[in-house]
């Protein structure tokens, strides 16, 4: 695998295998006086984030580190981005400056498609860390990582994704992977928030939460993304809360071990409640330090291989 | 040590193109395994009397995925029955440790788990099933290094095959066999492959490297 820029281009069988890999990394690193391995030595890792991120930029540095790659952080404040220059020659010069690999966020749909055709054979790996409201594989990963633990397994598992269908890149991502894997899920949105083309997607739809909340093995919120949003996709923040909101009387609806997940950052009170993203269900925290595991094990499938052996 | 490897017939094939030849078979196995359990009591004082002043050592069996897990479990119960102590047992996992990483296809991990208590100060016995160049044991002794400071490190194989890279050497030894780099030693265990037996058989070189595929 040279790049990793949709869950598309995983089968069942390389998911799982990066899922079992991440579970094998964690355990290797588990009670150790040096939490660190030296697999990538020598090789660079460069995050390059033209949009905010904390999760996803930590994980990813956290994850090249504890593998000994070196770890360069890219942001657009403070390169030559913000001078003017185009994307194509920001991603030469990181590629001239010895980057192996990189990982990259950027508003625009399509963005890491376009440096990985750019950089050709004997470019760096890319991985899409968030592309617009198009993909976020890793995340998909590492939720589809959180749920199995949870689970158990997901073939046959009803998720149902809850909120900005719309603008979110992690439901995409999570649709097409969860589906792969198995599992069942099913969207709960507002129409206002559902994407063009959602019925070619391998889901079910729905417009009432409560409805679908007894039949869930796993609730998965998403965050609604204000920033992306140009006009009115719902009258206001407390209808969007009242309607699609995870609140107490919900979590009450859901079995007593059925996890909910949010890819964060959470908007407590709105999407979700604080009672219920701390609770014994939320299932958060997990997500987060998952991160750092399906994230090692993405480098470690895309930079450890042979050179020049496929 | 044994002086030269025994002439063993082909199996079976009377037509005489058998391309495997049995060295060990299920019986010279279990064998094998309960003498490197008594070498290994003996070696390590696990059933000692205690030495006034001396702690009686805390060994802990390591084993190298896949294969080595396996001798290591079988080698504590054999242990754990001729001396009355059950030696802790763990593995680990040396792929990340390797030095080949960039020349061959990513490799599946597989299971690292230490006992309880952790490798500190404790006599650590490596088993693999095959020692060949060295390189596993290398970052084994790597792996290790990063999970503590062992008071002391052993290495337990079933077979030696020889042709070593490296400055290292077993301790415990189950059946020297002397081969061709044209040759691949495959330890067979009924967990893994449904019979006991240790065979030779032509190796299948790795594109591109000129190096076999398997063995270590």
């Amino acid at each position: 695998m040279k790049h990793l820029l949709s869950v598309d281009d995983l089968t069942a069988d390389a998911a799982t295998a990066i899922l079992d890999d991440a579970e094998r990394l964690e355990q290797a690193l588990l009670g150790r006086e040096v939490r660190k391995l030296p697999t990538l030595r020598g090789r660079t890792v460069m995050t390059v984030f033209f949009e905010d991120s904390t999760r996803t930029r930590v994980s990813f540095e956290v994850a090249g580190k504890w593998m000994s790659a070196d770890v360069i952080n890219v942001g657009a404040k403070g390169s030559s981005a913000s001078k003017g220059e185009s994307l194509r020659d920001t991603v030469r010069t990181l590629h001239a400056a010895g980057a192996d690999c990189l990982v990259v966020r950027h508003p625009a749909s399509g963005a890491a498609h376009r440096i990985a055709a750019w950089g050709g054979a004997s470019g760096p790996s890319v991985v899409n860390a968030g592309d617009g409201t198009h993909e976020h594989p890793t995340q998909a990963l590492l939720d589809a990582l959180t749920l199995r633990q949870r689970l158990g397994s997901l073939a046959g598992r009803r998720v149902v994704v809850v909120g900005d269908v719309l603008h979110s890149r992690v439901a995409r991502s999570n649709a097409h992977l969860l589906a792969t894997l198995g599992a069942e899920v099913v969207l709960v949105a507002p129409p206002t928030l559902l994407p063009i083309g959602v019925e070619q997607w391998p889901v079910s739809v729905a417009h009432h939460l409560d409805g679908e909340l007894p039949g869930a093995d796993a609730v998965m919120m998403l965050r609604v993304q204000a920033e992306r949003m140009r006009g009115g996709f719902f009258p206001s923040a407390r209808e969007y809360s009242i309607s699609y909101g995870l609140s107490a009387r919900r979590q009450a609806l859901l079995g007593e071990d059925v996890p909910v997940l949010h890819p964060g950052p959470m908007v407590r009170g709105m999407e979700i409640a604080s009672a219920v993203a701390d609770s014994a269900q939320s299932a958060v925290l997990a997500q987060v330090r998952n991160g750092v595991h399906v994230r090692m094990a993405v480098l470690y499938q895309l930079l450890a291989g042979a050179e020049g052996v496929s | 040590m044994l002086p030269a490897p025994e002439a063993v017939g082909p199996p079976g094939g009377a037509d005489g193109t058998a391309t495997e030849r049995e060295l060990l078979g299920a019986a010279d196995v279990t064998r094998t395994v309960a003498r490197i359990a008594h070498e290994l009591i003996e070696k390590t004082a696990l059933d000692a009397r205690p030495v006034a002043g001396a702690d009686s050592p805390r060994v802990l069996l390591m084993g190298i995925p896949t294969r080595g897990t396996t001798l290591a479990a079988r080698l504590a119960d054999a242990v754990a029955e001729f001396s009355g102590v059950r030696p802790g047992l763990g593995s680990l996992d040396t792929t990340l440790y390797r030095d080949d990483l960039r020349r061959r296809p990513p490799r599946a991990l597989e299971s690292t788990s230490v006992p309880d208590g952790g490798v500190d100060d404790a006599l650590v016995v490596l088993v693999d099933d095959v020692l060949f160049s060295g390189r596993t044991v290398r970052a084994a002794l790597d792996a290790l290094r990063d999970l503590g400071r062992p008071r002391a490190v052993q290495l337990a194989v079933l077979v030696d095959r020889g042709h070593r890279e490296l400055p290292i050497r077993a301790d415990y030894v189950g059946k020297n066999v002397p081969t061709a780099r044209t040759e691949d030693v495959a330890v067979l265990l009924t967990e893994h492959d449904g019979r006991d037996a240790v065979v030779l058989r032509p190796a299948v070189l790795l594109p591109g490297t000129g190096r076999p595929g398997s063995g270590s």
